[in-house]
């Protein structure tokens, strides 16, 4: 797979701080790729440096195998974290004014505007001015100038914040959408459920370093324990805790269910199978729930930047 | 290019289209003229009043030489007591009591007359009272003397200087003032055309910041492209403001004058000039001044040191924008604008209107953040093109470095919310 983003060792320091620290990045060609960090981590500055908002001290930026120069800026989208519009524009004029910067006609503008604003059933904001509107609303109108143009690669920056449940799923499968037609996404985000739903490939950076990246079930793999969650019904669970506490590395487990039910984490050795496992408990007890235990990014997260500091 | 033209477009129809500005256009040039013809008006009742002034002559020669005019009415109380007149003087409630006493010698009379009022009496009635009495006492010590009068005054000689430069050209007294008045009005209005729309400039900048537009902006176009575009579009905003202002405060003028017969002229200060103005001669020769001045020249420079000077403080103001986030906090960074304007203000009214070729002058006209306001002031007295040229290039290499300086802060200003930044950290902003 070609990678459609490439920054090679890049380095941003202000002053004093070091914002950046040597942070390479590979972002394939029509993924959707999650950049997470902590607040201060060092994610806008990749960002606006990406953008040529900022220069790095050093390293480069490939955009589909090019150094990046100021022409790209029409092949990005981007939606930063802090945005706004200007208030006492009218809401069509801003648009096209915004779409005009990054070098649409006028014509062409106009014409792709309305197709978005009639899919987001907002056409009668065109006269209203932002100050008019609820911040939820505004947003939409940032989504539209920000894809507008057809970008090879948009770029958001927590872009739900400000939607409500409803309008964050209609942005969501937007975004999804735009994968589909070929566009690829770097999604920055502190909401765990919606890298786990969307990305395919994350990088994670902490103090100014990244400290993992690659594609999000390879990273699962590798974090991942050979630990089973398992449901059993018995008659006597005291006896069969004990014979299992003997026989394997247990942990409790918890989850909801109608009956009563004996449950545990079991972690195996490398010798053992999950279907050795399985034929052991099936003697046993009746098996009514049998998981193996995938690390969620949040569990991910938390536990990668902990073992680091 | 084309989206530094886009970028201009959108700040003139923001700022043209903004209520406060077309208030302001069609309101400033209403109330300017409201206050002119309000203060001429008020000035012509104050010289309606007729003041009642009584005199009580001792000595008795002096009651021929005060002449009532329309402004001052002389009362002669010589018949009654001194006390007597005092009391009638308050009871009719008069302007004041002028006592002349009988003395020994001319000289001991001119030390010992006395004005009573309630109020400190007017300074020009109090000189005019003391022209009419210490001519007549220079007469009665000429006639003492043996001296006669009519001979004196015959003797008396008048001198009227006529100027002429080396190639033959008469010119007129005035033409120093009409040269004055050239300067003054261009630097003049250099100044208030900075500090109102580079204003503007930095209140601009501060809203994007404020409604965090900018970050969307500036992933489409270069920082400095955008700064740029703010002062050009604030500035044609600004040159159609000002052009407004002048063509209806012109017409509200002139109805002003027509209907009201108000005199639009600060009375006073143009009383001697006017007196001098009487003469056709003169009106022309003043004509002929304004004609012979440099006009190209004038009108070049005046462009080359408006736009210069424009540029110069609005990038600054940019910054300034760039660097705050409210208009409360930019107090703090007005001084190095508004100081160098006060200054090269004060430098020319002063300085240059005393001495066009002094050394002062000529420092502040080289010196980039004064050279366009006092160089301006300078031009009309004639300026070697040499020190034009220097003052010139001093202004545009400033420009040039102070841009890019302005554009450093600017760039990393417009990112940085929630900081109340120092002298120190901007220096620190230009090196990131």
């Amino acid at each position: 797979m070609t990678n459609l983003l490439e920054v090679r060792q890049a380095t941003k320091r202000f002053g004093t701080f070091t914002a950046l620290n040597n942070v390479s990045i590979q972002v394939p060609k029509g993924s959707i790729f999650g950049l997470l960090g902590p607040n201060g981590a060092g994610k806008t500055t990749l960002i606006r440096i990406i953008n040529q908002i900022t220069l790095p001290d050093e390293g480069t930026v490939l955009l589909d195998n090019e150094l990046l120069k100021p022409e790209h800026i029409k092949d990005i989208g981007y939606l930063p974290e802090e945005r706004g519009l200007y208030k006492s524009m009218k809401v069509g004029e801003q648009a096209l004014y915004l779409a005009q910067l990054k070098g649409l006609s006028k014509k062409e503008a106009k014409e792709r505007l309305k197709y978005w604003f009639d899919k987001f059933e907002i056409t009668h904001w065109w006269n209203k001015k932002i100050q008019e509107l609820s911040k939820g609303m505004a947003q939409k109108v940032q989504f539209i100038v920000t894809v507008l143009h057809r970008p090879k690669l948009l770029i958001f920056d927590e872009p739900f914040s400000g939607f409500d449940p409803i309008n964050a799923n209609v942005i969501k499968d937007e975004i999804l959408q735009l994968r589909d037609e070929g566009s690829t996404v770097i999604f920055s985000t502190h909401r765990m459920e919606s890298v786990e739903e969307l990305c395919d490939h994350i990088a994670l950076i902490n103090k100014s370093k990244k400290i993992l990246d690659g594609k999000l079930s390879d990273i699962k793999r590798a974090y991942k324990s050979n630990t089973f969650e398992v449901g059993l019904s018995t008659e006597n669970t005291k006896d069969l805790y004990q014979t299992l506490d003997e026989k394997f590395k247990i942990t409790p487990a918890d989850f909801k269910t109608i009956d009563d039910q004996l449950k545990v984490k079991i972690t195996l050795d490398q010798n053992t199978s999950s279907n050795d496992l399985l034929s052991f408990l099936s003697d046993k007890a009746q098996v009514m729930r049998f998981n193996e235990v995938i690390p969620g990014v949040n569990e991910i997260f938390i536990k990668t930047i902990t073992d680091n500091e | 290019m084309n989206n530094l033209k886009l970028i201009i477009k959108r700040e003139f129809i923001a700022r043209v289209r903004n209520r406060t500005f077309v208030v302001m256009t069609f309101l400033s040039p209403l109330i300017f003229v409201g206050m002119i013809s309000l203060i001429a008006w008020l000035a012509t009742l104050n010289n309606d009043e007729v003041r009642e002034i009584a005199f009580f002559d001792e000595t008795g020669s002096f009651i021929s030489d005060f002449k009532s005019s329309d402004q001052i009415n002389y009362i002669d109380y010589s018949n009654l007591t001194l006390n007597n007149a005092k009391d009638s003087v308050v009871l009719k409630n008069l302007y004041g009591l002028l006592y002349i006493p009988k003395k020994q010698s001319n000289v001991e009379l001119a030390k010992s007359i006395q004005f009573y009022a309630d109020e400190a009496p007017n300074i020009s009635i109090l000189n005019d009272i003391e022209k009419v009495i210490a001519n007549k006492l220079t007469n009665q010590n000429f006639e003492d003397k043996g001296l006669d009068l009519n001979i004196i005054e015959n003797s008396k000689a008048k001198v009227n200087i006529q100027i002429e430069n080396f190639s033959g050209e008469k010119t007129s007294k005035m033409s120093n003032y009409v040269k004055m008045i050239f300067g003054g009005a261009a630097g003049y209005f250099l100044m208030m055309f900075i500090i109102i729309y580079g204003n503007m400039v930095m209140r601009s900048v501060i809203e994007e910041k404020a409604n965090r537009i900018i970050e969307i902006i500036i992933s489409s176009v270069k920082p400095l492209q955008l700064m740029m575009g703010k002062i050009l579009g604030t500035s044609l905003a600004g040159i159609l403001q000002f052009a407004i202002w002048i063509l209806l405060g012109g017409i509200l003028l002139t109805i002003a004058t027509s209907f009201f017969g108000v005199d639009p002229q600060p009375v006073g200060v143009d009383a001697s000039m006017a007196m001098q103005e009487s003469n056709q001669e003169d009106i022309q020769l003043i004509l002929q001044d304004i004609l012979k001045l440099p006009l190209l020249t004038l009108i070049t420079s005046f462009l080359i040191y408006f736009i210069g000077g424009y540029f110069l403080y609005s990038s600054i103001y940019a910054a300034i924008g760039a660097a705050v986030d409210s208009e409360t906090d930019s107090q703090q960074f007005m001084l190095p604008v508004i100081l160098p304007l006060m200054l090269g203000i004060y430098v020319g009214f002063f300085s240059v209107i005393e001495n066009p070729h002094g050394t002062i002058s000529t420092v502040f006209s080289m010196i980039p953040l004064t050279s366009p306001i006092v160089m301006l002031m300078r031009i009309p007295f004639g300026v070697h093109w040499w020190e034009v040229l220097i003052s010139i290039m001093l202004l545009i290499g400033s420009i040039i470095f102070i841009t890019w300086l302005a554009g450093r802060i600017y760039r990393v200003g417009i990112l940085m919310y929630g900081k109340k930044p120092t002298y120190k950290e901007l220096f620190k902003w230009l090196k990131y």
